[in-house]
């Protein structure tokens, strides 16, 4: 298939740019998606593009902003409601968990909620503890909603579509640091990637990587640096996480016998607590080693560089911790 | 069936040619070892998979020393050459670096329970094999799924069959690990990063598991040693001949070991609820290697071995420790330890006992001291100072000093030692 | 405002059929009939829904509401049958026994639901506006709203919102003078709640008289043809209601009985519309009295049905809906 490379933000452009072509019903809401072109340049020439009826600027309402997504989704049209930064869609949860995650299922099927919140997740340049989340399993915790965490720009092209084409609403967290990251972009405006599908993105046999978003980052990097030593990683690429995809999680592991797992996020009721659980649950006899998580250090995230960058992981992080289990 | 690969010669290990998880074909050259004239390569024995590499590039070896196993496809899977220590010195007659009581309960947690991975475990049962026969070589000693795989009994003899340390009873294991460190590495022109070697790491294993598990406390001891020196070179003397040289070391062995067979409960190991009494008293002695490194080598029976035929044992055991030739019976069993920094001119010092031991005895110089004599003049003596480390779970205060007490009385008045 | 007979009487035989529905709820939730812990009755409610609702093309213009939202189900016309076995969690109910009281709904009706977080269902309203906007047809949304949720953040979030784009949406706030225990003039800084309206740039209609149905469809009516043309619309609608906040917390109620006997007394909607209907058609008691009876009469076959009808207890039920597959 051809593919151009474009940097994740330009993919999500396309993406939406093309399924607002396709579908009269798609729509853009949000804080600065119209005149200011999108605060992550999303949504840059919409305004010019589509107008003012689709590419809806809204007051700085976030629990309107996510309600009335989910009322206009109720009444058959498609929104996709930009959150600027998902710190502020905090101030949302109850829109999106109480009521565009339960609505189908508390009216029997009567109504569904095929909106997508799109959000930019997670710290850097000094952004302080308000605003240095990566929180998207707090949305993946309730049944109801899924939860879209791509990693490579490809990846977002495809996840987007099938979030805006899908009835049901979806979290969509986009990582900011991965915006400007460039991948190959299938050149097909019908390319969609399966729901709640995971991706081996590396194939080993030693450890098994588990990661999405960023981690996939310093997964790869570490893994360039382990093979230096014989070790040979697998990483799977979550790329939801709702539906979780632990068939292929276990797969892996039943091959690996020892599993990291990576994430941005803090490390309390976490991604990696809940894929270690499940490789616990699922796959005691296969385990060789006791399952490492690195995540985020529990702690609220200052504003001083050096500080802020102890909280994160990195890839000498991931090294570290698979270099403890062999 | 693993099928080992065995080092004709004594040598250095210059290159490994495969990685483990390789296929190989017999007669291929698998690696390469640096021997007294010549760099000798070495062949795999039967075609299979490099199951598991036990050597490291460096590692000083002997003749024998099973360097790798070679298995069926499939049954390699442990990243073997990962950067922790992928073999334990229990399954090599090669230098071992870990005593063997800890090294045989490396895999076994302080409360008797085997510490393997429930996949280990799974395959065992499968296997039908002992867990207990089978060396870890996980992070802290966990028995994984290579050790199992790569398990033969006749491979593996255990460590347990010792003479002297007949009891399967599991001993205690860390607790925590020696690997600690210090956060991030120092780096920059100001340092040199050296990567820590295997007897090393063992070393530091030990070590911390000593100190964090064993309550340790010392009881010091001043003797007189002039009649000792004294007896000392008449024996020599009437030894020359046969080319035997009795040292002070030999005598304080000789010593321990007979106050050991008055004091059995310091010949005793802790194992919780259970102490186990040894009826025999191996000695070892803690010798320090030319390149850093120490190694606690055995004399067995000292109790009972003639002081010259002690002699003669000792001086070979730790020739071929210092040449890096030391044989698995000659680090098997101690019972107790001694450690001797005489020959360095130090006063006194105090040492780690080596879990499950129950003490260990720190000596010092024997050195020219002005003392007062019995008749209360002033005069030159010679005096050593030594410390007994003991293991306060197994032994208290009194029994350490009465311990130290005949240990005295012994070298103070030598002809005992030759009863 | 001159209205024929059969529609008053249409309107009585609505407000009948609520109050009679809504005593039989408190009477089955006594017996434990009914066994959910919320259970908020429309009592005193009546003339707010059945005008508002007459107000409406049902089927073409939309509704939402909060968890006081048997009257609504019932002035839609939605089957009574099938809303009482919602309160008894019944396969049959509306919602398949998923939702309880506080979750009534019926997409057939545009009525899209009933919810139970105070200020909630307010952006949905708005939503729902922005569709009708977005497609440019001629249709508004109606938004129940009690006086306590004028007071938190939905409420200003949603009806700026709402003002801004100018959207269909017709605002009623049901105000019976407390949120649960809590007077209107205690959690208001400005207890004129309508006069928020300004704020938003929304049309001010005022306080009207909740308690007359046809004060509510008059106002309810032009605020359609409003919203549509121009925008938003708020109407605060004054009201009492009968019974506690909830039916199981009714023994918290902090209100004075003189003031419920006094409204009762004077301004039940029931019999001001009676009084309405003499006045304008003379002398109809008998018919009245026919409406209550049959208004009696599907009450109790409600309950009929509703015990008829089978408990959800299966697995395949207990997931069903949580995604659209």
């Amino acid at each position: 298939m051809a593919a151009k490379n474009l940097p994740m933000r330009d993919a999500l452009r396309r993406a939406l740019m093309e399924e607002m072509e396709r579908d009269e019903n798609v729509f853009v809401m949000g804080q600065e998606v119209g005149v200011w072109q999108g605060t992550h340049r999303v949504t840059q020439g919409f305004l010019e593009k589509f107008g003012e009826r689709r590419v809806r600027d809204t007051p700085i309402s976030e629990m309107a902003i996510a309600g009335a997504a989910v009322g206009a989704a109720m009444a058959g049209l498609r929104p996709v409601a930009e959150m600027m930064t998902i710190n502020f869609a905090f101030l949302a949860l109850d829109a999106m968990i109480n009521h565009a995650a339960k609505i189908h299922y508390m009216f029997n099927g009567q109504f569904k909620v095929p909106a997508v919140f799109r959000a930019a997740s997670g710290w850097g340049n000094q952004a302080t503890a308000t605003h240095s989340h990566t929180p998207e399993v707090i949305w993946a915790h309730f049944p109801g909603m899924y939860v879209a965490t791509p990693a490579t720009a490809g990846d977002a092209y495809g996840m987007l579509k099938t979030a805006i084409r899908n009835d049901n609403p979806i979290l969509f967290s986009e990582s900011i640091g991965l915006y400007p990251r460039p991948g190959q972009v299938p050149d097909d405006p019908d390319y969609m990637l399966p729901i709640g599908k995971a991706d081996v993105k590396r194939e080993g046999k030693h450890v098994t990587l588990v990661t999405y978003a960023r981690g996939l980052e310093w997964c790869t990097a570490a893994a360039k640096e382990l093979e230096k030593d014989g070790v040979q990683c697998e990483i799977v690429d979550m790329r939801w996480l709702r539906p979780l995809d632990t068939a292929t999680v276990f797969e892996s592991f039943k091959k690996t016998n020892r599993a990291v797992i990576v994430e941005e996020s803090l490390p309390f009721y976490s991604f990696g607590s809940e894929i270690a659980a499940q490789i616990q649950e699922h796959c005691f006899d296969y385990m060789d080693a006791p399952v490492k998580r690195v995540s985020a250090l529990d702690v609220p995230v200052p504003y001083s560089h050096d500080l802020e960058l102890m909280c994160f992981p990195n890839a000498q992080k991931v090294v570290e911790a698979v270099k403890s289990i062999l | 069936m693993a099928q080992d690969v065995k080092l004709t010669m004594d040598g250095t290990l210059l290159n490994w040619l495969k990685n483990a998880g390789d296929a190989v074909k017999s007669g291929e050259i698998i690696a390469e070892v640096e021997a007294d004239k010549a760099t000798v390569e070495v062949e795999a024995p039967a075609d299979g998979v490099l199951v598991k590499l036990l050597a490291e590039v460096g590692d000083e070896l002997t003749e024998g020393t099973v360097i790798a196993q070679i298995g069926a496809a499939g049954e390699a899977s442990a990243p073997a050459a990962a950067p922790e220590p992928p073999a334990e010195a229990a399954e090599e007659p090669a230098p071992a670096e870990e005593k063997p009581t800890a090294t045989a309960s490396a895999s076994v947690t302080e409360d008797g329970r085997i510490k393997a991975s429930p996949l280990a475990r799974n395959i065992a049962r499968e296997k039908g094999i002992d867990l207990a026969q089978v060396q870890g070589t996980g992070p802290d000693g966990r028995i994984v799924k290579a050790d199992v795989e790569s398990f033969t009994p006749a491979a593996a003899p255990a460590p347990e069959e010792a003479p002297a340390v007949a009891e399967k009873a599991p001993a205690p294991a860390p607790a925590l690990s020696g690997r600690q460190t210090y956060g991030k590495l120092p780096s920059g022109d100001d340092v040199e990063i050296i990567d820590a070697s295997k007897m090393r790491r063992a070393i530091a294993e030990n070590t911390v598991l000593s100190k964090q598990m064993v309550p340790h406390f010392y009881v010091t001891a001043e003797i007189d040693m002039d009649a000792l020196m004294a007896l000392r070179s008449q024996l020599n003397a009437s030894l020359e001949q046969e080319g035997i040289k009795i040292t002070v070391n030999d005598l304080i062995v000789k010593a321990v070991a007979l106050t050991l067979r008055k004091f059995p409960n310091l010949n005793t190991h802790y194992y919780g609820d259970k102490l186990v009494r040894h009826k025999r008293v191996n000695v070892g002695i803690a010798v320090a290697l030319p390149n850093n490194g120490l190694i606690n080598v055995v004399s067995p029976d000292a109790d009972r071995t003639a002081l010259s035929a002690m002699a003669v044992h000792h001086k070979a055991m730790f020739d071929r420790a210092r040449e890096g030739k030391i044989r698995p019976e000659d680090i098997r069993g101690a019972t107790f330890t001694v450690s001797n920094l005489g020959a360095y001119d130090v006063e006194h010092f105090s040492a780690i006992i080596n879990p499950p031991e129950a003490g260990i005895l720190a000596v010092g110089s024997a050195r020219k001291v002005p003392v007062v004599k019995p008749d209360g003049s002033l005069g030159v003596g010679t005096r050593m100072k030594a410390t007994i480390s003991v293991d306060h779970r197994v032994s208290d205060g009194a029994e350490g000093a009465q311990f130290m007490q005949h240990f005295r009385s012994l070298l103070e008045n030598p002809m005992k030692l030759l009863v | 405002m001159a209205l024929d007979k059969a529609t008053l009487l249409d309107w009585y035989r609505q407000m009948v059929l609520i109050r009679e529905f809504e005593e039989a709820c408190q009477h089955l939730y006594n017996e434990k009939r009914i066994t959910g812990v919320y259970l908020h009755l429309a009592s005193g409610h009546e003339a707010i829904y059945v005008g508002a609702v007459a107000a409406m093309r049902v089927g073409t213009d939309h509704i939402i509401t909060a968890y006081r939202d048997h009257g609504i189900a019932l002035a839609l016309g939605m089957d009574a049958g099938r809303v009482m076995a919602e309160m008894m969690g019944k396969r049959d109910g509306v919602s398949g026994g998923k939702g309880g009281s506080m979750h009534l709904a019926s997409a057939e009706h545009n009525f899209y639901g009933g919810y139970a977080i105070v200020g909630g269902h307010l952006p949905l309203a708005t939503g729902l506006a922005l569709a009708c906007k977005y497609r440019g047809n001629d249709q508004f949304v109606i938004s129940m709203i009690g006086d306590g949720a004028t007071n938190n953040g939905y409420f200003h979030e949603a009806l700026n919102m709402s003002g801004v784009d100018k959207l269909p949406n017709i605002w009623i706030i049901e105000n019976n003078g407390y949120g649960m225990g809590t007077s209107v003039e205690k959690a208001a800084g400005n207890p004129i709640l309508h006069e928020r309206a300004r704020g938003y740039g929304i049309e001010d209609y005022g306080r009207v008289d909740g308690q007359d149905v046809i004060a509510m469809y008059d106002a309810v009516s032009r605020a359609a043809k409003h919203a549509v043309e121009h925008g938003p619309v708020l109407i605060e609608a004054m009201t009492y209601r009968y019974r506690g906040h909830g039916v199981s917390d009714k023994q918290y109620d902090t209100r004075l009985k003189a003031e419920l006997e006094e409204w009762k007394a004077t301004k039940d909607p029931i019999e001001i519309l009676k009084r309405h209907i003499a006045k304008e058609h003379g002398d109809v008691s008998a018919e009245l009295d026919a409406i209550h009876q049959a208004q009696l009469k599907i009450v109790e076959e409600s309950i009929q049905f509703a015990d008829a009808s089978p408990l959800p207890n299966t697995l395949e039920e207990l997931f069903a809906h949580v995604y659209v597959d």
